[in-house]
């Protein structure tokens, strides 16, 4: 299939689910960010389990190709810093500021333009990141069943039982 | 798991339809969910129509190239999907500064979108940095159990929870 409209299905799939589940707005994602509402919490890790579980039985079965990003620690906690920093000013994500814009919160325009914006800047300094923070702490291995050296169903059930027990918690105290 | 319109869904039930809408993904189109390059690509639209000779120069689009692909179009399905769930709830609506932030900083949409401006440059700047944003580190990533996964998600919340906790300190919960 053409893939300009899977992925168009996709992420009108996604963007449906995002707003039923009430989770791309400024008020739940700093709420997150504030320990006080961790609905987005709730939401992405139950997305990170079903997914888990489903890729890695279609992957065992020779259906579905892994697709994951190198390890480069530098880059990935730098970044990931930074990205946290401008995400607790900004309230929404790249994947969720066009859904708050899809339910009405038109601030996130803004929040866009600012992003695009911040693409163009990442442009202009990449000749003098790529052969430094880019390459910082590359690991060999990429996944952490890898890593570890064990067989990947044992690091699922272990995530899995973490993130139920997370669940479990975060109900009982009511957030 | 009750679906009511000002409530909207469990975000269990919501997440886990999401893992759902990703397996049929990977498996029919081998995609896996990613938001950030998206802006990357956009910025690189806008670059060469305002400043063709300089985006020729830059080396960072000939590796991310101003095309549509399937991401791209994942990303406007998003905004898509968003806007058909919310009108046909009823909670679709016109806001220009969210709740907690009037709460916080008032009722000046100028401020509000100076931030919202200027945190942008910052997330995506860090997305591009580190790799991949929420999407693309967050659910792609941690779903196949990469290291680079975890490592930027929980980075995204270390700075997103100090950040947080900074500007609201003592006033979350009023």
């Amino acid at each position: 299939m053409n893939p300009l409209i899977t992925g168009l299905l996709a992420g009108t799939a996604f963007g449906f689910l995002l707003q039923k589940g009430r989770v791309i707005r400024y008020d739940k994602q700093i709420g997150a960010l504030l320990l006080k509402d961790m609905t987005i919490v709730k939401f992405m890790f139950t997305a990170i389990l079903t997914g888990m579980v489903g890729v890695y039985l279609l992957s065992d079965l020779g259906m579905v190709a892994l697709r994951i990003k190198p390890a480069v620690l530098g880059a990935n906690i730098i970044g990931g810093l930074i990205f946290g920093m401008g995400w607790g000013v900004l309230g929404y994500c790249p994947g969720t500021s066009l859904g708050a814009l899809g339910e009405g919160r038109w601030d996130a325009i803004w929040g866009i333009l600012g992003m695009i914006g911040g693409a163009a800047l990442f442009a202009e300094t990449y000749p003098m990141l790529k052969s430094n923070i880019l390459t910082w702490g590359r690991l060999e291995s990429i996944t952490i069943p890898e890593a570890l050296g064990v067989n990947h169903w044992l690091v699922i059930v272990v995530i899995v039982a973490g993130a139920i027990l997370l669940f479990r918690w975060l109900e009982k105290i009511g957030r | 798991m009750k679906p009511s319109s000002d409530q909207g869904w469990s975000p269990y039930l919501a997440g886990a339809l999401s893992g759902v809408v990703i397996i049929l993904s990977a498996w029919l189109t081998g995609n896996y969910f990613g938001a950030s390059t998206t802006f990357a690509r956009t910025a690189g639209v806008f670059e060469s129509f305002i400043l063709p000779d300089h985006f020729a120069g830059l080396e960072y689009f000939k590796i991310v190239a101003p095309i549509v692909d399937w991401q791209v179009v994942f990303v406007m399905g998003i905004l898509f999907g968003a806007l058909l769930s919310a009108v046909t709830s009823n909670s679709f609506q016109l806001q220009a500064i969210p709740d907690l932030w009037a709460k916080r900083f008032g009722p000046s949409r100028l401020k509000r979108g100076l931030a919202a401006f200027g945190g942008g440059v910052i997330t995506m700047y860090g997305a591009r940095l580190a790799g991949g944003c929420p999407s693309g580190h967050g659910l792609g990533g941690a779903m196949q159990m990469g290291i680079s996964g975890y490592t930027a998600l929980i980075c995204f919340f270390i700075g997103g929870i100090v950040v947080a906790q900074t500007l609201y300190r003592g006033r979350a919960n009023s």
